[in-house]
Order: C-alpha cells, then structure tokens, then sequence
C-alpha cells in the first residue's frame, strides 16, 4: 500500500496525539458526569425514590459513555503501542484498582433496584460511589505521576522494567503532587455530575447536586492553580536535546532527554497554549457561578469548557512528551517515538473518520431522544424496566 | 509446576478470559433472538410477541452488563500483564481492538441504553431498528476481535522491524482478511446463537414442565429451534473449515490433537479414542478411522499431514535459523541501521525465523551461545501438553454433534407434530442448558492452548511476552479476581434465576392498558403521537 505516503509520519504522529487528546477529553466530557454523579449519589439522594432518579439520569447512556474509555484503551494500544505497554504494566495495582471500581460500576446500575431489600440497594449505592470517585481521583493521580516523570527503564530490547517492590511501587504512585492532580480530577468531575443533574433533575435531588457541585467547583478552581504553581517552582521539566527526528522509527531510546528547568517553560516558546489553562479556570468559574444560579444548560457547557481546557492544558503543556520516564530520561515516550508504523497509523485515521462522526451523530440522537428530567413519576410507574 | 510470573499471568488471562467468554456467547445469540422476536412483533403487532422480546430482553440485559464488565479487563490485560506483547505486534494486534470500538461496540452500548429505556419515547420501528443496531454491534464485535486472535494463529500481513524491535503491518487487507479469522469468526457467533438457542429452549421447555406462560414458551421454543438448528450446522461445518486452515498454518496444533506423532502416509487416519503419552511420544490404545483425518486436514487422498517429530525436527532447523537472525538483528541496532548490505541480506533471509531464536532465550540470555542441548530442547517446547488438547477436541466436537440432533430433535416435533413434546425431551432440553458453554470454553481452550508455546505462532513466545511484575503483584490481581468474579457470578445466576421464576411481567391485558396509557400520556404532552412502541 503506498496510499498511506500521501501524509507524512510526522503529521499523522502529531495527528494521533490530538485524537488521543480527543478520546480522553472525550470520555471526561461523557462518562465524566457518569462519574461525578457515582460520587454524589449517597450524598444527593436521601431516599430511595431520589436515588433512583439519580441514577436514571445516567442509566440509558452510561454505557455509551464507558465506551469512550474503553475506546481511549483500544486506541493507545493502536496508535501508541509502547505507550499502552508501559503505562499499563507501570501503574499495575491502580490500573487493577480503576478496573474493579469500573467492573463494580456497570454491575451497580444494572443489578441495584433488582431486589427490593434495602441493604442490597444500599450496598450498591456505596459500590456506585466507589466505581465513580475511585477511577474519577486515580485518573488524576496518574496525570500528576506522568507530569513528574515515572520511574521505568527500557532495555535494548524496548522491554519495560520497574525497580522497586511492588508496594512501594503503589506507595509513591500517591505523592502529594499526584494527590493534588487527583484532587483536581474527582472535584472537576464532581462539579460535572452536579451540572448535570441540575439539567436532569428538580427538586431536593437538585437542590443537594447544585449545592455540592458549586463546592467542588470552587475545590476545583483551588486545587489547579496550586497544581500550576506547583509545577512553575517545584517540578522539573524534560526536554529533548540534540537533532530531533520526527519520523524516524518508534525507538524511544534513539533520542537523548535531558531534565532542565520548567515545564511551563513551553509557554515560553508557545504562548499560544495559554489558552488551554483559560479555558479551564474560565469554564470551571461560569459553572461554579451557574451552579449557583441555578442556570441547565449553560452550566453544563462551561463545565465540559473547563474539563476540555484542563486535560488540555497538560497535553500542550508536555508536549512532545507523553510519558517521561524519572529513571531513565533517554527512556522517555514521545509523540516522536513511540507511536505505530507510518501505515497503521494511516489505517487507524481512515478508520477513525469513517466511523467518529457517525458515533457522535447517533450519539447525539440518542441524547435528544432521552431529552428532558427524570422524575419520580417516571420512576415509580416503569419500576420494572428502568434502574 | 513451578508458579513463576509467566504461569501466573497465564492463568489470570486464562481465567479472566473463560470467565468473559461465560456471558459473550449469549450476548451474541439472544440479542439476535430478541430481535428477530421483535420483528415478528412489528410486522404482526400482536401484544405476545412484544411479551417475549421484553422477557427475553430483559434476561438478556442482566447477561449483557458482565459481558461489557468483564470486556474491560480483556482490553486493559494486554497492557497490565503482557507490555512486551502489546510493545512487539502493538502496531497489528492493537488495530482491530480500536476498530471493534470504533465500528461495533460504540454502536452496542449506545443503543442498549435505548433498548431498555426507549420504549415510551420511540416508535414501534424505530425501536426495532435500535435492537437491530444491538444485535449488529454486537456481533461486528466479535468480528474484530476474532481478526486480532486470528492473528496470534497466523501473523499474516506483517513483518519486523530491527530498529524498532517490533512487528509492523504490512497489508491491514491480509490482517482483515486472514481466512483463519474469518472462519473461526462464523464458528464462534455460530457458537453463540446455539447457546442462546439451547438456553431460550431450555428456560421454555422449564415452563412447559411446570405448566407456566405456555404461550410464550411455545413460540419461544419454535424460534430457538429453527435458528439454533441452522446455527448447529454452522458451527460444525466452520469448525471443519478451521481445521482445513490449520493444516497450513498451525501443523503442531492440528498434530497435536490429533494425538499424531508419526506422519503417516496420505490419507492419514483419524485417531477417534485413545490415551496420548507425551513422554513416549505415542498414543496408547488408538481406536482409528481410516482416511478421515486426511480428508478433513487436506481435502485430498495424497497429501500429507506431517506428524508432532518431522514438526519438531523442522523446528530445530527454524531455531537454528533464528540464531543466524539473532546475530544479524544485534549488528543491526548496534550500529542504528547502518550496516553492510550482506548483513541486512542475512536479517531478511532469516528474519522469519527470529521468534524460535527466542525460544533459546528460557535457557540462555543470548541465544547465539546457546549449546546444542539447549537447542534440542527450545525444539521440544514447540510441542504443546497433548492430553489436554486430545480430550477437549473430541469432547467439544461430541458436544457439537449432539446439538444437531436434539435441536432437530425439536425443530421437527414443533413443526410437524404439533407441539407435543413428551416429558423427557422437555427435561433433556432443560438439562442441556450448559452444554453449549461447556463447548465454547472447550474450544477456546483447545485454540489457545494448542498455540502454546507462542502467544503469536512463531512469532513470540508466551514467556517473553509478559510484564515484568513481582510474582506479589500477581498474587493480589489473581486473588482479587477470583474472589471479586465468584461473588458476580453468584449475584448473576441468582439474578438469571430470579427473573426466569418472575417470568413475564405483564399479561396481555396489562400490556393493552399500558399502551391505552401511554397514547394518553403522549397526547396530553402536545406531541404528535408517534406510533407506540408497545
């Protein structure tokens, strides 16, 4: 096949890396506020009634959301294969930890209002809770140990190897600056479910969701800009040094990366980018405010403006880098080796924009067809067929 | 046998898997079941028939949602407990799981959200072509996971790269058209449709036993019979076609359950019964069928199917091939690509040969100071366990022909004569619920492990696949699975078994006030009323 010549590697890794950015945004913007209302469920509904409801908001479209995810996998796997190989295998024990919490999930909707029996509802609602704020906060916690440089090694030949038993691999993955990112990340998405179960529900349900959503958007606001400030004085950057190629093969110990100063030095060279980390605190203000006023729709929107702005902020902020490595610089992954061969990249993007738009078009149907609140009424009078 | 991190890691993919696999065949088969039931409920628009869509359905969401759960650890298990895997054939294996969410399972998860939910906000067609969509996603998924594992049997359309120490497409066509994928695609969704077949028998014939829904059970068991009959035919007549392909691209597998040591001469016969010994490299008390084994294998009287010693005497020639790839390869990114062309010559002529070379790797760092008797032994270990291979073959195939006879068993009597099933059939179609998953597992197990000692045949072995854990990590991921996919399991069945006890809930006359109800609510909302889904 020479089809795929007619666009460089260069272009199609730099195109990767957005869709990457795309799928993860992708999935927070979704399966998100699945997340976010996981972890206001025991705390927005007091009855079982109200728990229902909230619960019904995200039960037709959870499962769409999720795929987002599982998609974001599939396609580090496709596009970044080593990316996929050592973060994976490097974070084991939470990548476990986000599994159950996620395994739990599904199962929760599904199987909570099967019985009647209160403890078997509750039980439930607490492992709801469990499958929305685990993953929500271990998302974070990554994002803040990638942004520190994780300790693995390559050998010759590109095998991923951690030192360290594997407790203390697990301790040091929840330093305080990845417990930051991972405030950041569970207090985003919890303002997220409040937003959208403002557009979704009335009443108490509504009242409570509104009430701690503005709290953890104001967390929210708080803990990123510590997170920036953090990373301006206290982290060091990486960068690479010498001729870069940026179509060569994916061999990430062909380049040489040096730690030096500041990450925030690429504002320096791109200061364009300073709209990523706008956006976030601009989007993550108007839907505090919103939350507030009580205002649906246009809350939504600002939150999903300031999640896109925040996970955006880090990629741009980064890049080329997409996981360095603390132990071993030269060992570092990215945009420029570690992605798939020329050709599978060029397979992946044909396959990507045959099918992205027909997802996002008959996503969007779906989400008109489930337009409108989810009540008690409808609760109680479809007790059989919904959650 | 000691428990290292490959054994460990073995087991926990080999657990996660079978367990998955427990709920995607009845994914598969009552998802088009159901549908099909809704059709007949669009087209005639008679209330029973929308009573067995929603019953089924229902049985079908509480399988469907472990099914999903349980997909997610095998998307993220490449990654957690196989990185040199997903870092060597990344770049093929990892296209068409992207693609299955791209194409299929973005598809099945959106609109099993409408299935259940959307029966009050659509019309009747529309929400026919949302259960279509499901039942198509569904099926499209097991279609690109089957190319991915079509794969690991038979890399077809990639070779390796020395600077990038990795395995890279070459042709996605050769990756997506892999006649190895493509048959034991049809094989496996066929599979699927006899269990859900065997299960909507089983669970009506239940009824009639008890004298329950006989309305229900009767066209539930008509419907379940007629496909999962044609789906029987299909499952052997694909099952054939994999052992066809096998005979080119996996000889060790097909010799090995075949229990065939020696090549025989052509036509070879089949070994029906018998107790294959690894050790003495023979199978005591062969019952054999003559010409049989050579007409399925080759579909010719005169060529030859080369038996487990020609294989492994050809092995040892790859392996030592593999180390004259070796010595090439470490020239090669020594010196970044930049070598005398002799020595690129040598890589290409020998590169096909690399994954035996790191057979030796077991046994010696390097593989080019491997001794001879390391050597003789790499060769070895390119026979699978035979036993294991022997006895799942023949039990699944048994199982295979059984669903031939007892779903035409059926198939005949609720056609022809009138419904009258005597009491034993009634039970014998409740006592075979799980035989079909007893033979999906069978066979998985039978392709999987008759792979072995590679994780992609000839390629990379099992041993160098996996991540570099402590045997402590595994301990806690394998223990916490066990427990934490016992505890669903029991929550499943005893969901399964509630809601098949429950049976329907609605008669006919709650379904026709529901709907009287539901024109109502639609009218007073200002809406034009749109056909009613119920």
């Amino acid at each position: 096949m020479i089809l795929h010549e007619l666009l460089s590697f260069e272009l199609l890794r730099v195109i990767w890396w957005v869709l990457l950015g795309v799928l993860l945004i992708g999935f927070a913007l979704t399966d998100g506020f699945d997340l976010g209302v996981g972890a206001l469920l025991p705390f927005v509904g007091k009855t079982d009634a109200e728990r229902r409801v909230a619960i019904n908001t995200v039960g037709p479209v959870w499962e769409g959301n999720q795929v987002w995810f599982i998609l974001g996998g599939g396609a580090i796997f496709a596009a970044w294969p080593p990316l996929y190989a050592v973060s994976f295998s490097g974070f084991y024990l939470a990548m476990f930890a986000v599994l159950a919490a996620l395994i739990l999930r599904p199962v929760g909707f599904k199987y909570r209002s099967k019985r009647e029996s209160h403890a078997w509802r509750n039980g439930w609602d607490w492992a709801l809770f469990v499958g929305g704020a685990v993953p929500a906060l271990i998302f974070g916690v990554a994002m803040g140990n990638v942004l520190q440089g994780v300790p693995f090694h390559l050998t010759d030949d590109l095998m991923p190897m951690y030192d360290g038993a594997f407790w203390w691999k697990f301790i040091t993955l929840l330093n305080p600056f990845a417990l930051l990112a991972g405030v950041v990340s569970l207090s985003m998405l919890v303002m997220h479910g409040g937003a959208w179960l403002t557009l979704k529900t009335e009443g108490p349900v509504q009242m409570r969701a509104r009430t701690i959503g503005s709290v953890a958007g104001i967390v929210a606001l708080v803990s990123y800009a510590l997170a920036g400030v953090w990373l301006a004085f206290g982290i060091q950057g990486y960068a690479l040094v010498g001729t870069v190629v940026t179509d060569g093969p994916s061999n990430p110990l062909m380049s040489d990366v040096v730690r030096t100063g500041s990450w925030l030095t690429a504002y320096a060279v791109r200061p364009w980018i300073i709209i990523a980390p706008l956006m976030g605190f601009a989007g993550i203000v108007l839907a505090t405010l919103g939350l507030r006023a009580g205002r649906e729709v246009s809350t939504l929107l600002f939150s999903k403006l300031g999640i896109f702005g925040v996970i955006s902020s880090v990629g741009l902020t980064m890049f080329p880098f997409i996981l360095p490595s603390s132990k071993m610089p030269n060992a570092s992954l990215t945009v420029w080796d570690s992605s798939s061969s020329h050709l599978t990249l060029f397979v992946m993007l044909i396959c990507a924009l045959i099918f992205m738009p027909m997802i996002l078009a008959y996503t969007a149907w779906v989400y008109k067809v489930l337009w409108g609140k989810v009540t008690e009424a409808d609760v109680t009078e479809n007790s059989d067929s919904v959650y | 046998m000691e428990l290292d991190i490959v054994e460990l890691s073995r087991l926990q993919f080999a657990m996660t898997a079978m367990y998955h696999f427990l709920f995607v065949p009845l994914t598969l088969g009552l998802s088009i079941l159901v549908a099909i039931m809704e059709t007949v409920y669009v087209m005639t628009g008679r209330p029973i028939w929308r009573q067995m869509t929603k019953f089924w359905g229902t049985l079908f969401g509480i399988n469907f949602v472990l099914g999903v759960a349980t997909g997610i650890t095998m998307e993220f298990q490449f990654g957690m407990n196989w990185s040199y895997y997903s870092h060597y054939v990344g770049d093929i294996f990892g296209a068409p799981l992207a693609i299955e969410g791209l194409m299929a399972f973005f598809m099945e998860a959106t609109f099993v959200g409408l299935f259940f939910f959307g029966w009050e906000k659509l019309s009747r067609t529309a929400h026919l072509v949302v259960t279509w969509l499901v039942a198509i996603g569904s099926n499209f998924s097991a279609l690109w996971i089957l190319i991915a594992n079509g794969w690991m049997q038979n890399p077809v359309g990639a070779e390796f790269n020395p600077l990038s120490m990795r395995m890279e497409m070459t042709s996605f066509f050769d990756v997506m058209f892999n006649e190895v994928a493509q048959a034991k695609f049809v094989h496996t969704v066929s599979a699927g449709y006899v269990t859900a077949s065997v299960f909507v028998l089983g669970v009506s014939a239940w009824y009639m036993l008890r004298g329950q829904h006989f309305e229900l059970a009767r066209r539930s068991i008509a419907v379940a019979a007629a496909f999962g009959l044609a789906s029987a035919f299909s499952v052997v007549i694909l099952g054939d076609e994999s052992g066809y392909n096998a005979t080119h691209s996996q000889k060790m597998k097909l010799a090995a359950i075949e229990g065939m040591w020696e090549t025989q001469p052509a036509p070879a016969e089949f070994t029906l019964l018998g107790i294959p010994d690894q050790a003495a490299r023979e199978t005591h008390y062969a019952v054999h069928v003559p010409y049989v084994m050579g007409l399925i294998g080759t579909r010719s009287l005169t060529t030859e199917i080369p038996g487990i010693n020609d294989l492994v005497a050809q092995a040892e020639t790859r392996v030592r091939s593999g180390i004259v790839a070796y010595d090439a390869l470490m020239q090669i990114r020594e010196a970044k690509g930049n070598v005398s062309d002799e020595v690129k010559t040598t890589f290409e002529d020998h590169s096909k040969d690399l994954g035996f070379a790191f057979l030796l790797k077991r046994y010696v760092d390097d593989p080019r100071l491997a001794t001879e008797e390391q050597i003789v032994k790499a060769s070895n270990d390119t026979v699978p366990t035979v036993w294991p291979l022997f006895w799942s073959f023949r039990l699944m195939v048994a199982l295979g022909f059984s669903f031939i006879a007892v779903l035409g068993y059926f198939f005949v009597v609720a056609n022809w004569k009138g419904m009258q099933f005597p009491r034993w059939a009634l039970r014998l179609g409740v006592a075979i619920i799980p035989a079909p998953w007893i033979a999906a597992e069978l066979g998985w197990f039978t392709a999987e492990f008759g792979r072995q000692p590679w994780t992609v045949d000839g390629v990379l072995p099992t041993a160098m696949s996996v991540s570099h854990l402590s045997v402590a990590d595994l301990a806690i991921t394998l223990a916490g699975f066990v427990a934490f996919y016992t505890v669903l399991f029991i929550i499943e069945m005893g969901l399964m078994i509630k809601y098949i006890k429950k049976g329907p809930y609605m008669d006919v006359a709650e379904t026709e006030e529901w709907q009287r109800k539901h024109e109502l609510r639609l009218q007073s909302s200002g809406q034009p009323a749109p056909m009613p889904a119920e």
